[in-house]
């Protein structure tokens, strides 16, 4: 198997570019807090998977890549779109999907996020898209 | 009703309401789906969770490739390009085998059409909207999903017109145009938008520059780039023996823009985009003379037949510097038959140059002409981010195939008109 295909082994390098340490000090439960276009080129899904592999519960970011973001929601991975400048590294973060909106607990401040489409909420909502279209048979308007 | 922009017109008649609107969340048929070697294992892994639908409702319509890393370089990889080529038989869709060519020059080549909706497992697949298609990159699941269903949804795009006015000069050719281009946009300038080209240097332009232009709208995180079709789209289809694929298409006087630049290419000299972003761009004159250890002419974004002219006419019995390391891949087997043909691979050989089989290797470090620490590369590719090419410590340069050849034979960062 190469290495892009073995998941697992992937997951050893991600992030790395941008933190080498990322792999060996990120926490199940983490958020990964970011800036502008993130995800930014390929098309490859093993971006987002293995950054969720990590035990990463949602990306915030100020602006996302198109596919990365697409994918990061068909995995069952919230990419949220918000004002991510305000967040220092350790705070305590909520999110709060169905009111739009994240808790910076540390800081006690509330950061919006624009309404997701319905139909990635629905993704979402059953935990990606293989899940989604098992549940409904087909893709549906929602 | 307003007018409608090509994203709003392909994917309008894709939908069962025939008509659609920028900002829209829709459902639409596709007319291709595809993916490769590098995200197939993946995508096959995903499909075969999915117990809805049948797989076999499009086969004629649903393509593998295996071009990412050929001839493979590893066991590995052969693995994973077995798998994708063992599902591919054994479904019996299109494989389009190792060597045949890179997989949007080949969707180019031999599918993709005007009004056509296609997604494929590559960022790339954006290039196939130089023939007025509607074609957008997803990833493996969405593309699983979606050869499935035969379906797959999407927000219907806002446009983004780019004027591209005036006469190129001679040295200008459609990767200055697309270099220019982002040098104005960044590269989140069109982020989940369309780009739609247009202007007197895109009717001038041959399908194989306008495939160029399309191939590069991601690098400004467009979902897509998009060219409406005319005579020269008819042409160029009719020499792939598919002039009845041919419609008119395109985009209503009064569509609604989010916005508009304009470009005068006259103005223009070539174009080099610095390491380590394709938006890090200026102008031949003002990065001439940096000494370059590799040139690699190829990628899906040209390579082309009309590029490996240029090219030939600017080696024309010179010879690369030494030293200098020469890595040529023609984009696809019937690109490389042609330069056979026309005497263009001699030529290529005798400046000293390595001819590779069609493929993606060298542009992103799977396989061959991998730099060593400290090189500097130039190379006709898309992207030029750290490591791309297989080495962080190695940085690349990005320019048409004429200013790479005008490179390769100088050594250093070459101005292409010395030799046109």
């Amino acid at each position: 198997m190469s290495l892009r295909s073995n998941l697992p082994e992937l997951a050893k390098h991600t992030l790395e570019d941008a933190r080498k340490e990322f792999p060996i000090e990120v926490k199940d439960g983490d958020f990964v807090v970011a800036g502008t276009n993130f995800g930014m080129g390929s098309s490859r899904e093993q971006a987002p998977l293995v950054i969720k592999m990590c035990g990463v519960r949602a990306v915030l970011a100020q602006s996302f890549a198109r596919i990365f973001y697409r994918n990061a929601i068909n995995i069952g991975m919230p990419a949220i779109i918000c004002d991510t400048t305000r967040i220092d590294e350790g705070d305590i973060l909520e999110l709060d999907l169905s009111n739009s909106k994240v808790l910076d607990k540390t800081k006690g401040i509330e950061l919006t996020f624009p309404r997701m489409s319905k139909t990635m909420e629905a993704i979402l909502n059953e935990g990606g898209l293989l899940s989604y279209v098992e549940k409904y048979g087909d893709l549906l308007l929602a | 009703m307003g007018g409608q922009t090509l994203a709003e017109k392909i994917i309008g008649a894709h939908t069962g309401a025939g008509r659609v609107s920028a900002g829209e969340v829709v459902i639409v048929k596709v007319d291709y789906t595809f993916s490769h070697d590098a995200a197939g294992p993946l995508l096959i892994n995903q499909i075969n969770k999915l117990k809805a639908g049948s797989i076999n409702t499009a086969k004629d319509r649903t393509i593998f490739f295996i071009d990412h890393a050929v001839p493979s370089p590893t066991k590995e990889l052969s693995n994973d390009q077995a798998t994708v080529r063992n599902y591919a038989m054994n479904n019996d869709m299109i494989l389009s085998d190792a060597g045949n060519g890179i997989c949007h020059q080949v969707m180019a080549e031999d599918y993709s059409a005007p009004g056509d909706l296609i997604v494929g497992t590559d960022s790339h697949t954006c290039t196939s909207g130089g023939l007025a298609a509607f074609a957008t990159g997803m990833g493996a699941t969405d593309i699983a999903v979606a050869m499935k269903l035969r379906k797959t949804w999407m927000r219907v795009p806002e446009s983004m017109k780019v004027n591209l006015i005036g006469h190129s000069p001679r040295g200008v050719f459609a990767k200055d145009l697309i270099l220019k281009t982002l040098s104005i946009l960044g590269t989140d300038g069109a982020t989940y938008k369309s780009i739609e080209f247009e202007g007197s240097a895109i009717d001038e332009l041959d399908v194989y520059g306008r495939l160029t232009l399309t191939n590069m709208a991601v690098e400004a995180g467009a979902k897509t780039g998009i060219i409406a079709s005319d005579q020269r789209t008819k042409h160029y289809l009719k020499e792939f023996g598919r002039e009845a694929m041919w419609k008119e298409i395109r985009a209503d006087p009064d569509a609604t823009y989010e916005s508009e630049i304009t470009i005068n290419t006259s103005e223009l000299e070539p174009q080099v985009a610095l390491p380590n972003s394709p938006d890090n761009v200026k102008r031949i004159s003002e990065v001439k003379d940096v000494k370059v250890n590799e040139v690699f002419i190829g990628s899906c974004t040209n390579t082309r037949i009309e590029d490996m002219r240029t090219v030939a006419r600017i080696f024309n019995n010179r010879q690369k510097a030494k030293g200098l390391k020469l890595i040529v891949t023609p984009s696809s087997q019937k690109v490389y038959l042609r330069c056979v043909k026309e005497g263009i691979v001699e030529t290529l050989m005798n400046a000293g140059a390595i001819v590779t089989p069609a493929g993606c290797g060298v542009c992103f470090g799977a396989l061959g002409g991998i730099p060593a620490d400290n090189d500097v590369i130039f190379s006709s590719s898309n992207r030029n981010f750290p490591g791309r090419t297989g080495n962080p410590k190695a940085q690349t340069y990005l320019g048409s195939p004429a200013t790479a050849a005008a490179t390769a034979i100088r050594g250093y960062i070459a101005d292409p008109r010395e030799f046109l």
